[in-house]
């Protein structure tokens, strides 16, 4: 094997610009490869971590009537806080949050809103809500995030109607105050959400002591079975998108193979020739005391070092390539905000050791194959004809 | 006292398919080549020259009869221990040279060492000496394609003689080469017949290097048609 490497460095580097062409191609296809898989991992991570700083923190309990997805179960979806999360709501560890289905009116128009009442002191979300207390006003203070911002039209400073219904059904409406706007990249933070101080919502409502969902600090905290309210861990609020980012990443995983499809071609292209061109070559092996196996061998191991050269030279360009990208983030040409999913704009890759090994193993094995596929013809030469140079 | 034999054909039968039927290249050879012989097989192409040397060297199996080279019949040779066989034994000198054009001359010389497992610095003593046998450790560093076809072939033999091989085998060594060139190239083969006792073994039709064989074995249609030996 020793041997067998040796030669096939020096059959590579002799054949020079040749080798040197498959080498550019499957760097190539490494570097994208690590790339695009980075940016997906990279986009998860920062899906996951927005969701967490902005929506869910280390995973909540929900009214047991709560659908997010069906505003329907909004007006039934409160109940009173029980006396097991006190403690944990007293030290800020736990945040309640009330959620009213409302309209607004701006310009005249009718817009369906969901009303969340959020304790403008909390330090569990990123969500500027000590802006709602810094504003004395006639009106209730709310903050929005840009995209309901663009929805309303309107901006800070801004005044609209919004009109709700209380505990017992009865419609009401108040003027609203937009005192502050948001950036997020988690839309459902932000599309058709107003927020306004807890106990104003609660007021306004009739539901004192009422929430609708409770979001805690800790996830690892053992969390006990409360009855009318159900526990929903990180893990299965952040489902959802993990499972999207796999669709994508399946869905990648076509260009990969189209890009290992050219690289391989590449090299398969190569094999055949060199065996064709370098039938003396292959007889002269023989004539010195090679096998017939050993000459296959050393032709799949030429091959299969293209991907390491390939490697070696993605390293190069690449590492530094990539670890601009991994600081500077890839900054998407489209607006992504209505993509109605967590995503942001610049998307900052990450790579993990795996991936690199993983990747650098996917190319070495199918570069070896596609080696080895050509070079099995090598077994059926005659080494006379062969050192004559009389295949066809 | 007489010396052992290399090379013992009996009966030797060689067919090649050819078309819907086949070629008898060889038919009935029967031959003994004893140890340090100059000798060749002489004779026109198609006569079966390169046809015994490939069967010699174990790269063809006889289709009758047997040949026993180095005490080994190589129609019972797996592919391994015919490769053995070569790679310990045997030394083969092409026509076209056959050298490794990626390859330096060193590097080219080196190969057949790195097969049977010397050391760095054994192998760099023996190649060294191989060049220096031909003339030819001033062009270490070069290419095949740097080299002139003397220069070539002198490599060529460097390298199958770098391992002290028993038995040498040259199918038309001097046909790509002017005349100066063959007589340099024959020169330096007599030499090493006579300094290390390789037994040679030729395929050729070329009257310079027929001048210089010691025995000439003359081919015809696949046959000895008669043996020529020059008495010392």
């Amino acid at each position: 094997m020793k041997l067998a490497l040796k030669l096939a460095y020096r059959n590579l580097i002799g054949a020079g610009l040749r080798t040197w062409l498959n080498v550019i191609v499957l760097s190539f296809s490494f570097v994208v490869i690590i790339w695009i898989k980075g940016v997906l991992a990279g986009w998860d991570l920062q899906a996951r971590n927005d969701m967490t700083d902005w929506e869910i923190a280390g995973g909540q309990y929900w009214h047991e009537a709560y659908d997010k997805y069906d505003p329907f179960t909004f007006s039934d979806s409160h109940a009173t806080i029980p006396a097991e999360f006190r403690e944990e709501i007293e030290a800020g560890d736990m945040e309640p949050s009330l959620i009213v289905q409302g309209s607004a009116y701006p310009q005249g128009r009718l817009q369906p809103v969901t009303i969340r009442g959020v304790n403008p002191q909390q330090t569990l979300f990123k969500l500027p809500t000590e802006k709602l207390d810094t504003v004395m006003s006639d009106a209730i203070p709310a903050i929005i995030g840009t995209l309901m911002s663009k929805t309303l039209k309107m901006g800070p400073g801004d005044r609209v109607i919004m009109q709700w219904r209380d505990a017992n059904g009865t419609f009401d409406a108040s003027e609203v105050l937009i005192v502050d706007i948001f950036n997020v990249a988690v839309p459902a933070v932000d599309a058709g959400q107003i927020y306004i101080p807890l106990e104003k919502l609660r007021e306004m409502t009739g539901m004192p002591d009422e929430a609708t969902l409770l979001s805690f600090r800790d996830s690892e905290k053992q969390r006990p079975e409360v009855a009318g309210w159900n526990l929903k861990p990180k893990e299965e609020l952040t489902r959802q998108v993990d499972e999207v980012i796999k669709v994508k990443s399946a869905g990648t995983t076509v260009l990969y193979a189209i890009l290992l499809l050219l690289a391989m071609l590449a090299i398969f292209d190569t094999q055949v020739l060199s065996i064709f061109r370098r039938q003396r070559e292959i007889g002269t092996y023989v004539a010195l005391g090679y096998t017939r196996g050993q000459v296959v061998g050393l032709f799949t191991v030429e091959g299969a070092m293209h991907a390491v050269l390939a490697a070696l030279l993605a390293a190069a360009y690449g590492l530094p390539f990539l670890m601009w990208q991994a600081k500077a983030g890839w900054t998407m040409p489209i607006d992504v905000s209505e993509f109605g999913m967590a995503m942001a704009q610049t998307l900052y890759p990450s790579y993990s050791a795996g991936l690199v090994i993983g990747t650098t193993l996917i190319v070495l094995i199918t570069t070896t194959i596609v080696s080895y596929w050509p070079s099995r013809r090598i077994a059926k030469m005659n080494p006379t004809d062969a050192l004559r140079g009389k295949i066809q | 006292m007489e010396k052992s034999p290399i090379i013992t054909i009996d009966k030797l039968i060689k067919r090649f398919p050819m078309g819907k039927g086949e070629f008898t290249a060889l038919n009935g050879i029967d031959l003994t080549l004893r140890e340090g012989e100059f000798a060749g097989l002489v004779g026109p192409s198609g006569s079966g020259k390169t046809t015994i040397l490939n069967i010699v060297g174990s790269l063809d199996v006889p289709t009758e009869g047997e040949a026993t080279v180095l005490g080994r019949r190589v129609s019972r040779l797996t592919t391994r221990e015919a490769a053995m066989l070569r790679r310990e034994s045997l030394g083969f000198i092409f026509q076209s040279y056959n050298l490794l054009a990626v390859h330096t001359v060193f590097e080219n010389v080196e190969f057949p060492l790195l097969l049977l497992n010397y050391t760095s610095e054994e192998r760099r003593k023996m190649v060294m000496d191989a060049l220096e046998w031909v003339g030819l450790t001033e062009k270490v560093k070069s290419k095949p394609p740097q080299l002139s076809g003397g220069e070539s072939q002198r490599v060529a033999i460097a390298r199958a003689m770098v391992k002290r091989p028993s038995l040498v085998l040259a199918d038309e060594p001097t046909a790509n080469l002017d005349a100066a060139n063959s007589h340099n190239i024959l020169k330096t083969m007599e030499k090493l017949n006579t300094e290390l006792k390789t037994t040679f073994l030729f395929a050729t039709h070329d009257e310079k290097v027929i001048s210089y064989l010691r025995r000439k074995i003359f081919l015809a249609d696949g046959k000895i048609e008669k043996e020529e030996i020059l008495k010392n």
